[in-house]
């Protein structure tokens, strides 16, 4: 029996890694009446060998689908193994992982199996069973299945923390093209549907206090990135969509890892985006924490992020009209756009200048960035560097640094 | 130069304090009792530990720091780091000779050694809390055994109370010799030597739970399929999981 379990758990963990999604944060779920866990600020427990961060038991209740999308491991016409959970294994393992240690919870997808509400009944059910039967108090994420009824969805929101829902293509033709089973709509209904529940919760819970709480950390989605020819701009802009529309919290870019010989995608042996995938998360950030708005990082004229640099210099190099900015006086936010000082740094600056004047060795001891900073500010003690052209400031900052990407910008020619 | 030295206990360091000004010492050095760094030149002032002298110097420090940093004290002295307690003093006849609060003076070299003393603290806590592997023993126990760089138990301890509430554990610091263990009413030290039942791994099994082999090895399958092999990048895997850590991870171990 244990070789059976052993056997399905490989296939459908190795089914579901591609969701990057392992957040077990925006929680705030309590232990109470000495139940088993809680759910606050999300903890990595352990790396894969990928360097990703294992927080979840993330994995399908089957890989069994009627789908056909070509992006899918896990679509029908792939000739792979299938298996299933039954509700208890998945309760089991999650349990058993969670006592000892191993997982912050549980996020459960799955294929769609006879139809949505079916698929989305059994995903319910599980989380449902952990938090009454055995007074499971950690993290839950549930992919919410389009097409699943408004009953279903209200009742995944009750017993999850966070609920998903993929929308895989960054535009609708691409959708179409890669999945032509699915449609867009049919995928922002949902979303929109859970948005409006979780707002509507919020009202209640102003007035009256005692009212359940539905999926305290929100909604999330995932895009695929480079299976499809969409642009950083579009990307961006769809992003921008979900954040300011749909209020999700996260918004994933998965570089697309070839899974199939399929002549509308990549082929098999293409390397995934890293690149691609770590600027477009780096112009992700800028949205959601520096205060940045999506026209200012990419643009139709520049559609695309310059993969040498991060969005953030690139951003200053085009708007050096605005510095160099004075480290002493400047606004906190204005200080937390220079290229080289994040969001704890310039905290640290705003907090460290009321007591003295700070220097440039200061900062070097803060933890800034230095050798990129230093051709955007003015301190106390350091000249001011005369007025460089974007492209030389550029230049140095390559020369300088050693960036991780950096053989793949080298000049000189590999052989092997 | 005078030499004083204390308990090692938090309520000691503070009563040496107290007397440094008591006594007007010039230029002390505190140590703690039995280390061997005792100057040879200079005098020898030895504390007894005061809670009312304690006190008086904890009252004054937190009406002049906020809550978190005067906790942030209490975590620079599980620290161990040598000359801490030296670093603490100075930090605080800063903070009571200061009109305001000094906690983010960063401009400051003792203010900035604190907070990176704690930020390395709370780097080792934040992976004790993730590292943690229990295993399950007969009588429903679950032990972890732990060697972190710093003395965290105690700033661990809330977390896995609030964590593991339904179950008993027992978290137990083989370098300091000392655990955490829980009765599912509270949390308790408890100090009793491990080591010798520890080494014998053999004997240790035939006291586990007969489930513990088979959620350990399905952690490990998981562990194995969840990876994607084309995104490989073991530098950053063990930038994340330091290879000093895998001998407790029980999805690094052989099965």
């Amino acid at each position: 029996m244990s070789e059976r379990i052993s056997e399905k758990l490989t296939i459908l963990s190795d089914a579901a890694k591609y969701d990057v999604s392992c957040a077990s944060s925006g929680s705030d779920r309590k232990n109470e009446n000495k139940g088993l866990g809680n759910a606050s600020n999300g903890i990595c427990h352990a790396y894969t060998e990928d360097g990703r961060c294992v927080s979840l038991l993330k994995i399908l209740l089957t890989n069994f689908c009627i789908y056909d999308c070509a992006y899918c491991i896990s679509r029908k016409s792939n000739d792979i193994k299938r298996a299933a959970f039954t509700v208890q294994e998945v309760v089991d393992l999650t349990m058993n992982f969670y006592r000892r240690n191993y997982i912050e919870g549980l996020f459960l997808s799955s294929g769609i199996f006879k139809n949505a509400d079916y698929t989305m009944e059994r995903l319910v059910l599980v989380a449902k069973k952990l938090r009454t039967e055995h007074q499971f108090n950690g993290y839950i994420h549930l992919k919410t299945i389009p097409g699943a009824s408004d009953e279903l969805m209200q009742e995944a929101a009750l017993y999850a923390d966070r609920l998903s829902v993929n929308v895989e293509m960054p535009t609708k033709e691409s959708l179409r093209l890669l999945a032509p089973d699915k449609n867009r709509n049919d995928m922002l209904k949902p979303m929109r549907y859970i948005d409006k529940a979780l707002t509507q919760n919020q009202e209640e819970k102003k007035l009256f206090k005692k009212a359940p709480t539905l999926a305290p950390a929100g909604q999330s989605t995932q895009m695929v990135i480079g299976a499809t020819p969409e642009t950083d701009l579009q990307i961006l802009y769809m992003s921008h969509f979900f954040y300011q529309k749909i209020h999700l919290k996260r918004v994933y870019y998965s570089g697309y890892v070839p899974v199939s010989n399929d002549n509308r995608l990549p082929a098999m042996g293409t390397p995934v985006p890293f690149i691609r995938e770590n600027r477009l998360y780096q112009a992700d950030w800028l949205m959601r924490f520096y205060h940045f708005r999506v026209d200012e990082i990419v643009s139709p004229q520049e559609p695309l992020l310059d993969a040498q640099i991060d969005p953030k210099l690139s951003w200053a190099l085009r708007n050096l009209q605005l510095f160099p900015v004075d480290i002493n006086k400047a606004d906190y936010m204005l200080i937390m756009r220079i290229p080289g000082i994040g969001l704890q740094s310039a905290r640290k600056i705003c907090e460290a200048r009321k007591f003295s004047r700070l220097g440039m060795h200061h900062l070097q001891k803060i933890g800034i960035a230095v050798n990129r900073a230093k051709y955007f500010i003015t301190t106390s003690d350091a000249p001011v560097l005369k007025d460089y052209q974007p492209m030389q400031i550029k230049e140095f900052i390559l020369n300088e640094g050693s960036s991780k990407y950096k053989p793949n910008f080298s000049p000189q020619l590999k052989l092997f | 130069m005078q030499t004083v030295v204390y308990d090692s206990s938090f309520e000691g360091f503070f009563t040496a304090v107290f007397e440094i000004y008591e006594y007007k010492i010039k230029d002390p050095d505190i140590q703690q009792q039995g280390a061997a760094h005792v100057s040879l030149f200079g005098g020898r002032h030895t504390v007894h530990t005061d809670i009312a002298k304690a006190t008086r110097v904890i009252k004054k420090l937190e009406a002049k720091l906020s809550a978190d940093a005067f906790a942030d004290i209490y975590r620079v002295l599980l620290s161990e780091q040598p000359g801490m307690e030296n670093v603490l003093f100075r930090y605080i006849q800063y903070a009571l000779q200061a009109a305001q609060s000094v906690e983010t003076d960063y401009s400051h070299p003792d203010v900035l050694w604190i907070r990176q003393v704690v930020r390395k603290m709370g780097r080792e806590k934040h992976r004790m809390e993730a590292f943690i592997r229990f295993l399950k023993t007969k009588d429903g126990l679950f032990y972890a055994t732990v060697e972190p760089d710093f003395n965290v138990l105690p700033l661990i301890r809330k977390h896995f109370e609030d964590r593991y509430a339904d179950q008993r554990w027992l978290i137990y610091d083989t370098r300091r010799k000392y655990g955490l263990y829980y009765d599912l009413h509270s949390v308790t030290e408890v100090t009793i030597d491990f080591a010798a039942t520890l080494n014998d791994k053999a004997s240790l099994r035939t006291l586990h739970d007969e489930q513990e082999d088979l959620y350990q090895s399905l952690w490990r399958t998981y562990f194995g399929s969840t990876n994607i092999q084309a995104r490989r990048n073991m530098k950053l895997h063990i930038q994340h999981m330091p290879r000093r850590y895998w001998k407790y991870l029980t999805e690094k171990l052989p099965g």
